[in-house]
């Protein structure tokens, strides 16, 4: 045939797209779980999740097994934040959005400068979390890496999406996010309920820095920077406010680039972020919320 | 009097930034009882009960069950027992009927009597059961109005405060309101003390009332006595 297509081709590189887009969903609803609780965007969470990464480092390099580090890192991230949030953020609680933002890019410097302090400059690498050996599914040859990041991305989200919905807990994170006067006459702790809030968004983000560093050949302390933007931009495309939303856009950007840069030659990987900048500029003139955000309806 | 006083104000002072709305209140709660706070616009009745739920900066003695709470935050006196409807009915917009409702016992840890409750209140507003997936933030003023009244029962409260629940509703569905209030208070022991501007049906409903005006209390009686004097018929009653 003149015009065969490969389709498993296609079908590899969207599983590709996909995990690549998974680890970025985790820190886009890491982002938008603070938006949505605190209308800012915490600009320090790439690094607080780079410096999960090299916690996670440490321990493996101390003895643990990936997947023990891997555990205890989220556990020493969520307790971490939490701490950080009650000495760094909680004093601005009450203060403008923008004297917040300012906290946060703070955060970001010394967060940055701490991780580049205990960590000397070097290169390193951590240890696959799967099996490097492919499987082959109806005759298309898949990494397990990648199907694996899929499964604990998704995993994930269904896991937070649970907690949100069906626990009081996460009813009463969700409230005081955005009924704080109204939830605290319920005797909803609102402040602590905000601090958990960072604790869970360290978690996420640890998780994609530690599903991120394994795929990469060796990784130093700038290693979360591009996860951040296409966070970012995945979580704009598919509406800031809206964490189901930010899952999808960040999924889809992921399947999107990855095809853009193996189908349309010019673009290769170099070109894929502005690529990528460019179609959700487009997307936003045309939907200003975002493919799933909802043109703020809310009651007052 | 009250029997046994259950919230006790004395000379409660309050403030929003430098302005100060409250000039010593005084004023006492019995248990089971049903009190009313009237007053024209601006005369601090809402601050009175922000007072009480630790909203609004206040001093002075307030004593519930013979604790002072002068200094507690709104989530610490919320975990005493007592349900703040604030006006605005403080809807949990983006969640469910069913969550808010839920949220209500939020800090309840007795599961089986919560859902025992829940069966209650779903008695006194049976729509509530049908409607219990829709976004609270999307039900008319009325039915928000309902669902404050029913999360509030929610915390199986010793005392509620309900701030002008007739705001903004058509009259059948305020005489709903105070109908179904009436009968908590009969029937239940309910304690409540609500902030009402429709002197008429406060002073119907009640046992006893005060009137306040620019942050003090003017006059307080029993319903029957406020009824029958002379300027409260004139400014409030209209006759
Ligand atoms: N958040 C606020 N900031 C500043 N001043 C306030 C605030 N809320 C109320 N005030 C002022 O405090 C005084 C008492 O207000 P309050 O709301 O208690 O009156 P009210 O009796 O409930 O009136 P209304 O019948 O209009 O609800 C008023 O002068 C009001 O302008
Ligand atoms: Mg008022």
């Amino acid at each position: 045939m003149l015009f065969a297509f490969d389709w498993t081709q296609l079908a590899q590189q969207t599983v590709i797209g996909l995990s690549s887009g998974g680890t970025w969903a985790l820190l886009a609803l890491a982002i938008v779980l603070i938006y949505r609780s605190t209308g800012v965007i915490n600009f320090a969470q790439g690094e607080m999740a780079m410096f999960s990464v090299f916690i996670a480092w440490s321990l493996v390099h101390h003895g643990l097994t990936y997947w023990a580090a891997f555990f205890l890192t989220i556990a020493i991230s969520i307790a971490g934040a939490i701490a950080v949030e009650r000495v760094v953020i909680r004093p601005v609680e009450q203060a403008p959005v923008l004297t917040v933002v300012i906290v946060t890019l703070g955060l970001l410097f010394v967060v940055d400068g701490a991780a580049r302090w205990f960590w000397s400059p070097e290169t390193r690498t951590l240890p696959n979390a799967f099996s490097t050996s492919p499987i082959t599914i109806a005759g298309v040859a898949f990494s397990w890496q990648d199907l694996g990041n899929i499964a604990v991305s998704l995993g994930l989200v269904v896991l937070l999406w649970g907690l949100f919905r069906f626990t009081k807990l996460g009813l009463a994170l969700r409230a005081a996010a955005v009924n704080p006067d109204e939830s605290r006459l319920l005797g909803i702790r609102v402040s602590w309920m905000l601090a958990l809030g960072w604790g869970l968004a360290a978690g996420l983000g640890a998780v994609s820095g530690m599903l991120t560093a394994p795929a990469l050949a060796s990784f130093d302390q700038n290693l979360m920077q591009p996860v951040l933007l296409y966070a970012f931009a995945g979580a704009v495309l598919g509406g800031i406010e809206s964490p189901l939303g930010a899952v999808a856009g960040s999924l889809l950007l992921g399947v999107f680039v990855n095809l853009v840069g193996t189908y349309v030659g010019w673009i290769g990987t170099d070109l894929r972020l502005p690529v990528a900048l460019a179609v959700i500029l487009g997307v936003l003139l045309v939907r200003p919320a975002g493919l799933f955000g909802k043109v703020s309806a809310r009651r007052v | 009097m009250p029997r046994s006083s259950l919230l006790e104000l004395e000379d409660v002072e309050a403030r929003y930034g430098q302005m100060r709305a409250l000039h010593g209140v005084s004023l006492e709660v019995g248990e089971g009882e049903l009190v009313a706070v009237l007053g024209p616009n601006g005369a601090g009745k809402t601050t009175t009960l922000r007072a009480v739920s630790g909203t609004v900066r206040r001093s002075g003695k307030i004593a519930f069950a013979g604790k002072s709470i002068a200094r507690r935050s709104p989530e610490a006196v919320a975990r005493l027992g007592i349900a703040h409807v604030p006006e605005g009915r403080g809807t949990l917009s983006e969640l469910t009927v069913a969550e808010n409702l839920r949220l209500g016992a939020y800090t309840r840890r007795d599961r089986a009597a919560v859902r025992e409750d829940t069966g209650r209140v779903l008695a006194h507003f049976p729509w509530l059961g049908e409607r219990s997936d829709q976004r609270a933030g999307t039900l008319s003023g009325g039915e928000q109005q309902m669902l404050a009244l029913a999360r509030a029962l929610m915390l199986r409260p010793r005392l509620v405060l309900l701030d002008e629940p007739s705001l903004g509703l058509a009259p059948k569905v305020v005489a709903e309101i105070f109908r179904i209030v009436r009968e908590l208070n009969e029937r239940d022991g309910l304690t409540v003390l609500v902030v009402e501007q429709n002197a008429n049906l406060a002073l119907d409903s009640s046992s006893r009332a005060y009137v306040l005006e620019a942050g003090r209390v003017a006059l307080e009686g029993t319903s029957a006595e406020l009824r029958r004097n002379e300027s409260v018929r004139r400014s409030y009653l209209g006759y």
